[in-house]
C-alpha cells in the first residue's frame, strides 16, 4: 500500500501529454470547421449503393464528381435510405450521410488528378462497391 | 456437504450444479468454445481478404457480412463476457470468503441463458454488423436473422444484468465481516466495478433493442426517419451502453493481471489503493465518452469537444494500472512462466492500444481513422492484445488448480510466441491499412490499389500465425488436462514463498480456500 512521488510524476506527465493533445486538436478542428465564405455548394446524396451529386448550377452527376482546382466546395450530404458515409480519403473529406439530417463537409483541392470516393459506413449488400471518383480539373477559365 | 467431490465427477453433476465453481467452469468452457468458433470465422474473413477480386473463398457479400457480424457478436458477448464471469464465479466468493455466490440459482440461470442467446445469434446469422445501426437494421436488414439477433442480444443482456447483480451483492453484502472492502483482492474489485457498470449501462441498450423490434414490426418509428424518427437517437442509446461496455470487457482482464503479476514477480503489489482508485475512476469516466463514436454524424463542435475531454480523461487511470504493474515487477525476481508471459505481453499491447486510442479521440485525427481498418486494428489490440492475453494468462494460471495437472511450458511458449507475433502482425498492419483509407466491413477491394493488397496479405499471414497458435492452445488444453504430469498443488510453478493459491478451484465442495 502507499503511493510515492514516482506515481504522481507519471500521472502528471500523462495528463500534460493529454492536455497538449486536447488543446492542439481543439485548435486544428476549429480551423478545419471554418468553411470559406465563397465555397460553392455541392449536394451529395447517398443511396444503396451509389453517390449522386448536384452542382450549384444544377448539373447532376452520378458516381463521378468533377470539380475545379483552387476552388473551395462545401458538400451538403443527404441519404435517401440508410446511413452512409461520404468519404474522399485523399482529401480527408469524411461525414456521415444520415437520413433525415443534412451534414456538411468542405474541401479546397489544390492538386489536379483523380481520387477515389467511397462509403465508409456499413450500408448493406454492396457497401464494398459503393465507390466513385473525384476528378479535380485545372481551372481553364 | 451434500456433494462430496468425486474424481472424476460425471459431467451432469457440473451441468446441473448451482455451486459457484461449477457454474464458473461452465461459463469458462462455453466462452472458450465460442472463442474457437468465432476464431474460425476470423480465419475465413482474413483468408478471403488475402485476394482482391470477388468470390475467391466467399462467393457473395451477404455471406461475408453475416460472417463478420457473427464473429464480432460471438467474440464480445459469448467469449469475453462469459470467460470473465466464469473466472469471477470461481474466484470472487473465495476472495470475499463466502461459501458461494449470493444467489446460486440466479447464477445458474444467468449462465444457462448464454447457450440460448448464442444459439439464436448463430442460427440467425444476421448481417446487421454488431452495432446494427438504424435505419439499416430496421428497414433493410433481412428477415428472421435480424429478429433473432434482437432476441438473442436481449437474452444475453438480461443474463449479464442478472450475473452483475449477483456479483455486486456477493461482494458488498456477503463479504466476510473481518475483511474490509479496501483489502478485497483487485480482481474482485474489477468484477465489482464492471458489475455496477453493467447495471447502469445495459438497460439502455435493452430498451433500444425493444424499440428496434417494434420499429421493425412497423408499430413504432423511434429510429426510422421515414416514420418521423431519428437514427442518431439509436446511436446515442447504443454507445451509451457500449462505450462503458468496452471497459466491462477490459477491466476483468486487468484484474486477472493483478492476480498474476505480483505472484510471478515474487513481490507484493506496488499499490492496492491506486489499483482500486483506477478501477473506480474508469468505471465512472467510462460513461463520459460515448460520443467519440459519433464525431462524424454531424455533431456540433462543442459536443465534440466535451466528448473528447471525457475520452482523454480515461487515459490517466489506465496509465495508473500500467504503472502499478511495472512498479510491481520492478526489482522483483520474475519467473516467466506461461501466465506471466501472457500477462506481460498483454500489458505491452494494452499500452500500444491505449496510445492509438488517444489519437482516435483527437477530433481532427478521428476523421482520418474513423470507420477504417485503423479502428479494426485499434479495438482488436484491446480485445485480442489485452483481453485475450489476460484471459489466456488466467487460463494457464488456473489450469493446474482446476485439472490437477500441469500444462506443458514448451507448448505454452509456442502459443505465446505465435499469439504475440500474430497479434502484432495483423493488428498493427490494420492500423496502416486504415491510414491508406480502407473502410472496414468491406467484402472486396479494388485490385488496382496495390498498397491495400500488400497490407491485407501481410495481415492475413499474421492471422494464420495467430490462428495456428490457438490451435496449439486448444490441443494442449485437451491433451494436458488428461495426460499432463500431476501438478504440485501447493506450488505448481515452484515460486516458493508465502502466496495465496486458489486451490479451492480443484475441490469446490470442501477444503480450504487458500486465502
Amino acid at each position: 500500500m502507499g503511493h510515492d512521488t514516482a506515481e504522481w510524476v507519471f500521472v502528471a506527465i500523462v495528463i500534460a501529454v493529454l492536455i497538449y493533445v486536447g488543446v492542439d486538436s481543439w485548435i486544428v478542428q476549429k480551423a478545419v470547421e471554418d468553411v470559406p465564405a465563397d465555397a460553392e455548394v455541392i449536394k451529395v446524396t447517398g443511396q444503396q449503393w451509389f453517390w449522386s451529386f448536384e452542382h450549384a448550377d444544377g448539373t447532376k452527376e452520378i458516381s463521378t464528381l468533377h470539380v475545379k482546382k483552387g476552388h473551395a466546395y462545401v458538400f451538403e450530404i443527404y441519404s435517401r435510405d440508410v446511413m452512409h458515409s461520404f468519404n474522399i480519403p485523399d482529401w480527408v473529406v469524411f461525414e456521415d450521410a444520415v437520413p433525415g439530417h443534412t451534414n456538411h463537409a468542405w474541401f479546397a483541392p489544390d492538386t489536379a488528378g483523380t481520387y477515389p470516393i467511397q462509403c465508409r459506413e456499413y450500408c448493406g449488400l454492396l457497401h464494398y462497391n459503393m465507390r466513385g471518383s473525384l476528378v479535380v480539373e485545372d481551372d481553364k477559365s | 456437504m451434500v456433494l462430496e467431490l468425486q474424481k472424476p465427477r460425471p459431467v451432469w453433476q457440473i451441468m446441473f450444479s448451482t455451486h459457484h465453481t461449477d457454474v464458473g467452469y461452465l461459463y469458462t468452457i462455453t466462452g472458450l468454445t465460442f472463442l474457437f468458433m468465432a476464431g474460425v470465422l476470423a480465419m475465413i474473413i482474413r483468408t478471403h481478404l488475402f485476394f482482391p477480386g470477388q468470390g475467391v473463398l466467399i462467393s457473395d457479400s451477404a455471406t461475408f457480412n453475416r460472417i463478420f457480424t457473427v464473429h464480432g457478436l460471438t467474440m464480445l458477448f459469448l467469449f469475453a463476457l462469459p470467460v470473465a464471469n466464469g473466472i469471477g464465479n470461481i474466484l470472487v466468493p473465495i476472495m470475499v470468503r463466502y461459501k458461494d455466490m449470493a444467489y446460486p440459482k440466479l447464477n445458474a440461470i444467468a449462465f444457462w441463458m448464454n447457450p440460448v442467446g448464442g444459439a439464436l445469434l448463430w442460427l440467425g446469422f444476421a448481417d446487421t454488423t454488431w452495432v446494427s445501426y438504424a435505419p439499416y437494421s430496421i428497414i433493410r436488414a433481412p428477415g428472421p436473422a435480424a429478429d433473432m439477433f434482437i432476441f438473442g442480444m436481449k437474452i444475453l443482456g438480461i443474463s449479464s444484468i442478472l450475473s452483475s447483480i449477483n456479483f455486486v451483492v456477493t461482494i458488498l453484502k456477503c463479504k466476510h465481516p473481518d475483511l474490509p472492502l479496501r483489502r478485497v483482492p483487485l480482481f474482485a474489485w474489477s468484477m465489482l466495478t464492471v458489475s455496477l457498470m453493467t447495471i447502469v449501462a445495459m438497460p439502455t441498450y435493452a430498451a433500444a433493442l425493444i424499440m428496434m423490434l417494434t420499429d421493425r414490426l412497423g408499430i413504432s418509428g423511434f429510429f426510422n426517419p421515414f416514420a418521423g424518427g431519428d437514427p442518431i437517437a439509436y446511436l446515442h442509446l447504443f454507445w451509451f451502453t457500449f462505450h462503458p461496455e468496452v471497459y466491462i470487457f477490459l477491466l476483468p482482464a486487468i484484474g486477472m493481471m493483478y492476480e498474476i503479476i505480483p505472484r510471478f514477480s515474487r513481490k507484493p503489489l506496488y499499490s492496492q489503493a491506486s489499483g482500486v482508485f483506477a478501477f473506480v475512476m474508469l468505471g465512472i469516466i467510462g460513461f463520459a465518452s460515448w460520443g467519440h463514436h459519433m464525431y462524424s454524424t454531424g455533431m456540433d463542435f462543442t459536443t465534440k469537444v466535451v466528448f473528447m475531454i471525457g475520452t482523454l480523461a480515461a487515459v490517466p487511470a489506465s496509465g495508473m494500472h500500467v504503472f502499478n504493474f511495472l512498479a510491481t515487477m520492478w526489482g522483483g525476481r520474475i519467473k516467466f512462466a506461461a501466465p506471466m508471459k501472457f500477462a506481460v505481453g498483454g500489458i505491452a499491447l494494452f499500452f500500444s492500444a491505449g496510445a492509438g486510442g488517444v489519437l482516435n479521440s483527437a477530433m481532427p485525427l478521428d476523421f482520418i481513422s474513423h470507420g477504417t481498418y485503423w479502428v479494426v486494428g485499434h479495438m482488436h489490440l484491446f480485445l485480442t492484445g489485452t483481453i485475450g492475453f489476460g484471459f489466456v494468462a488466467m487460463v494457464y494460471y488456473m489450469f493446474p488448480y482446476i485439472t490437477g495437472r500441469m500444462y506443458s511450458e514448451k507448448w505454452a511458449n509456442v502459443h505465446f510466441i505465435g499469439m504475440f507475433w500474430g497479434t502484432v502482425q495483423v493488428f498493427f498492419t490494420q492500423h496502416l491499412l486504415g491510414l491508406e483509407g480502407m473502410p472496414r466491413r468491406i467484402y472486396d477491394y479494388p485490385p488496382e490499389f496495390t498498397s491495400w493488397t500488400q497490407l491485407n496479405q501481410i495481415a492475413s499471414v499474421g492471422a494464420w500465425i495467430l490462428g495456428a497458435s490457438f490451435a496449439v492452445f486448444l490441443a494442449s488444453l485437451i491433451y494436458y488436462s488428461a495426460k499432463g504430469k500431476p501438478a504440485n498443488m501447493d506450488d505448481p510453478w515452484g515460486l516458493g514463498g508465502k502466496y495465496y493459491y486458489p486451490v479451492a478451484a480443484k475441490n469446490p465442495h470442501g477444503g480450504h480456500s487458500g486465502y
